[in-house]
C-alpha cells in the first residue's frame, strides 16, 4: 500500500540539467542495502558534496541553497536516464520529494517513480522554462484529479497525461501487486491456454 | 496490415487488457541478482507470499562480487550481506542459484544466453537496465525496477503500457577495424541518448543480419543507452546455430516445434513503423565516446564538437561534461593519454570479445604505465578462454585476466578507476563516476580497447592492423 497523492502545494527545486541519469541521482556504491530506506542522504551524492564529504558541501548545488525548498523537483529533459535501479526512486521521495516534473523521462525511471508514489509530471518544454524562470518563493500546485499544474504566482497552468490506470492507483495508495495478485486466476487460465 | 516482429511476441503474451490503461504482460524468463532483488524478497515475505513460477526464474550474483579471489570470503561487509541475502531468498523460495563459485556464474546478461536461457518469441525481464541484450534473440526483453522484480516473482506477470515502435537499418559491409561496438555508438551519436525513448527499437538490415550473435548482443545491450524500451533483431539461422544444444534449450521434439515457431518472428513486409533511420555500414570508423553519456561519440579521427556541431539533444551539457572530463571543444581524441583498460561488461565479456582481443595482442606487449584489466563474463567464456590458451596470451601482454562480474563497468565492487584517471572502456556507460567517483570513460570496442594498451593512447586501431 503506497502513500495516497491527490494535491501537492509546495514551492519546488530547480535541477536544469538534461539527460541526469541515475547513476547521478544514486551512484551505485550506495546500492548494497537491503531495505528501501535511508536512500535520501545519497541522493545526488557526487554533485552535493566534493570528496564524498558531508562537511565538504559543494554550495553551487540547488541541494545545498538553503532558498531552494520543497516537494516538487523540476527537472530537464530525458531525466532518470540510465540504469533501472529503483533506488533513484526511493533516494527522491525519501529526501522529502513527491513529484518531478520534467519535459520527458526515462521510460524504466518513470515506472519506478510511479511505483512508489512519486508523481512524474510530464510538461512542454515552454511550460518547464516558465518555472525555472519563477523566484524560489514561488509556489505550484499539482493536482493529480484534475490532471494539471499552475505556477501559483501567474496563475498560468498545463495539463499533463498520465494513464487512468495509474491515475486511480496513486489516488487511493493501491499498488500493482496488489491488483496482479487480484487476478492470478485469470493469469493460471493464461499460462494453460 | 502486418505485424512488427515485437507486436508477434507482445500480442502473444498479453493476459488482459485494461481500460484505458496498461496490459497485463506475461513474463516467460525472470532473471535476477543480489543488488535489485532484496527488497523484492522483503515485499513478498511481508505479504507472506512465495515465488509463483520457480522454475521460470534463476539467479546469480554478478554486480558486486569481487573479481580476484573469489573463493575468499567477500571482504565488504555490505556487498557479502547482499549475496547472502540473495542465496537465503534463493533457498527459501525454491529458485536455481548460479551464485559464486558454481561454474555457471557469470554477468547475467553473458549466461542467459550461453545456458539456452535465452530464446527467440519470449517475454525475458531483469532488474537490470541491460537486461535489453537478450533482444538479440528476437525476444522482447526489457529491464525493470524492484517494485515489478517483486510483481513478476509473485505473479509472473507486469502492467505494461505498449511501446511505440522504431526500426533502425544498417547496411552493407563493414570497413576495417569496425565492430558491432563502433555501430552502436554511431547510431548513438547520430540519435543521441534519448533518440530511442518510449520506442522498442528493431535493428534490421543486411550489416546486422551478417553479425555473430556475440556482435548482436552488443548492439542490443546499448538500446538502453538510445533509451530504448528494448532492442530486438529478428531470429534467423545464426540464431537458431548459436542456441542448439545448449543446456537449456529444447531437446528433440520440442525443439523441432520451437523452430517452426521461431521461424514465423519477422517483422512483416507491410508492417507499420512509427520512426524509421536508415545508416550505411561504409559511413561507420572505429568509435569512441569524449563525453558523459553514450551519445556523445565521435569517429577516432575526429574531434571534439563544439556547442554549434554537437547533436541538438546535448547541447547544454557539453561543457559542464568536458569539464568532467577534463578535454577541450575542437580538440582531435586521438592521442588522449589513458591510464586503464577495462575490457568486460555485459557489453563486451564473451569468448568472441576475449578472441578479437587477444588475436590482436598476440605478441605485442601492453604500453608501461597502463593497467589493463579483462573480465571474463562467466565462468564458462573464463574456462573456454583459458582452453583455448587466451590467458597465456593475455599474461604475456601484461594485460590481468580476472574472474567474472560486473566489475569496472559501475564499481560496485573495488574495480574502479581513481579519480581523474582515464579509463578505456569497453562498457556501456560513461556517465560521471560511473566507474568510480572521479573517474573519466573512454567507451569503444574490444579491438580499440586493446589498441589503447598496447600504444598507451587512443589510437586509430586500423593503423595497428595489417
Amino acid at each position: 500500500m503506497a502513500k495516497k497523492l491527490e494535491i501537492i502545494h509546495s514551492t519546488f527545486v530547480p535541477l536544469p540539467i538534461e539527460n541526469v541519469d541515475t547513476d547521478q541521482i544514486i551512484p551505485a556504491r550506495f546500492l548494497k542495502a537491503t531495505t528501501k530506506d535511508g536512500f535520501g542522504k545519497n541522493l545526488f551524492r557526487d554533485w552535493r558534496y566534493n570528496n564524498d564529504d558531508e562537511a565538504q558541501p559543494k554550495n553551487d548545488f540547488v541541494l545545498n541553497q538553503p532558498m531552494f525548498r520543497g516537494e516538487i523537483l523540476i527537472a530537464a529533459k530525458n531525466f532518470g536516464c540510465g540504469s533501472s535501479r529503483e533506488h533513484a526512486a526511493w533516494a527522491i521521495s525519501d529526501y522529502g520529494f513527491r513529484v518531478v516534473v520534467s519535459s520527458f523521462f526515462a521510460d524504466i525511471f518513470k515506472n519506478n517513480a510511479l511505483n512508489n508514489g512519486l508523481l512524474p509530471v510530464t510538461v512542454s518544454e515552454v511550460f518547464l522554462q516558465k518555472i525555472f524562470q519563477q523566484n524560489a518563493d514561488t509556489t505550484l500546485t499539482v493536482n493529480l484529479a484534475l490532471q494539471s499544474i499552475t505556477i501559483d504566482a501567474t496563475a498560468e497552468s498545463e495539463r499533463f497525461d498520465i494513464n487512468s490506470y495509474k491515475k486511480t492507483c496513486l489516488l487511493n495508495g493501491y499498488d500493482d501487486i496488489d491488483y496482479l495478485l487480484s487476478i492470478k486466476s485469470e493469469i493460471e487460465k493464461f499460462e494453460i491456454a | 496490415m502486418g505485424k512488427t516482429l515485437f507486436e508477434k511476441i507482445w500480442d502473444q503474451h498479453i493476459v488482459k487488457i485494461i481500460d484505458n490503461g496498461p496490459v497485463v504482460l506475461y513474463i516467460d524468463k525472470h532473471l535476477i541478482h543480489e543488488v535489485t532483488s532484496p527488497q523484492a524478497f522483503n515485499g513478498m515475505n511481508k505479504r507472506g507470499i512465495k515465488v509463483f513460477r520457480p522454475l521460470q526464474t534463476i539467479a546469480t550474483a554478478d554486480h558486486n562480487v569481487p573479481t580476484i579471489n573469489q573463493h575468499l570470503p567477500i571482504k565488504d561487509e555490505m556487498g557479502r550481506k547482499q549475496v547472502d541475502a540473495l542465496i537465503a531468498n534463493c533457498a527459501n523460495h525454491g529458485v536455481d542459484l548460479f551464485g559464486l563459485g558454481h561454474p555457471y556464474q557469470g554477468i547475467v546478461h553473458v549466461i542467459g544466453p550461453e545456458l539456452g536461457l535465452t530464446q527467440p518469441g519470449m517475454t525475458i525481464v531483469c532488474g537490470d537496465s541491460h537486461t535489453s541484450t537478450h533482444g538479440a534473440f528476437g525476444s522482447i526483453a526489457f529491464g525493470i525496477g524492484t517494485s515489478e522484480v517483486e510483481m513478476v516473482l509473485s505473479t509472473q506477470c507486469l502492467l505494461q503500457s505498449k511501446p511505440k515502435l522504431m526500426r533502425i537499418n544498417v547496411d552493407g559491409a563493414l570497413n576495417k577495424g569496425v565492430v558491432s561496438k563502433d555501430i552502436v555508438l554511431y547510431i548513438l551519436s547520430k540519435i543521441s541518448a534519448s533518440g530511442a525513448t518510449g520506442y522498442a527499437v528493431e535493428f534490421a538490415g543486411t550489416t546486422i543480419q551478417s553479425l555473430s550473435m556475440e556482435a548482436r548482443m552488443t548492439i542490443c545491450n546499448m538500446s538502453i543507452e538510445m533509451g530504448g524500451r528494448c532492442g530486438l533483431i529478428a531470429p534467423d539461422q545464426t540464431t537458431f546455430d548459436y542456441i542448439e544444444g545448449r543446456k537449456f534449450a529444447p531437446q528433440r521434439d520440442e525443439w523441432d516445434k520451437k523452430l517452426i515457431q521461431w521461424k514465423l518472428l519477422y517483422s512483416d513486409a507491410d508492417a507499420m513503423f512509427d520512426k524509421e533511420y536508415h545508416f550505411n555500414a561504409a559511413d561507420i570508423e572505429p568509435m569512441i565516446t569524449y563525453g558523459t553519456n553514450p551519445g556523445m561519440g565521435i569517429p577516432i579521427t575526429g574531434v571534439i564538437p563544439t556547442e554549434t556541431t554537437i547533436h541538438q539533444n546535448d547541447h547544454t551539457g557539453l561543457q559542464k561534461s568536458l569539464a568532467y572530463m577534463g578535454l577541450q571543444q575542437s580538440n582531435p581524441i586521438k592521442g588522449q593519454k589513458v591510464d586503464y583498460v577495462f575490457i568486460g561488461s555485459c557489453t563486451n565479456s564473451r569468448i568472441e570479445d576475449l578472441r578479437m582481443v587477444a588475436s590482436f595482442i598476440n605478441g605485442k606487449q601492453k604500453a608501461p604505465d597502463v593497467e589493463v584489466w579483462i573480465v571474463p563474463g562467466s565462468k564458462q567464456v573464463e574456462a573456454q578462454a583459458k582452453a583455448e590458451g587466451l590467458d597465456k596470451v593475455f599474461e604475456a601482454a601484461g594485460f590481468m585476466l580476472r574472474q567474472p562480474g560486473c566489475s569496472a563497468c559501475l564499481g560496485m565492487n573495488e574495480d574502479k578507476i581513481p579519480t581523474g584517471k582515464y579509463c578505456i572502456s569497453t562498457s556501456n556507460r560513461n556517465f560521471e563516476g560511473r566507474q568510480g567517483a572521479g573517474a573519466r570513460t573512454l567507451l569503444a570496442s574490444p579491438l580499440s580497447a586493446a589498441a589503447a594498451a598496447i600504444t598507451g593512447v587512443v589510437t586509430d586501431v586500423r593503423e595497428l592492423l595489417n
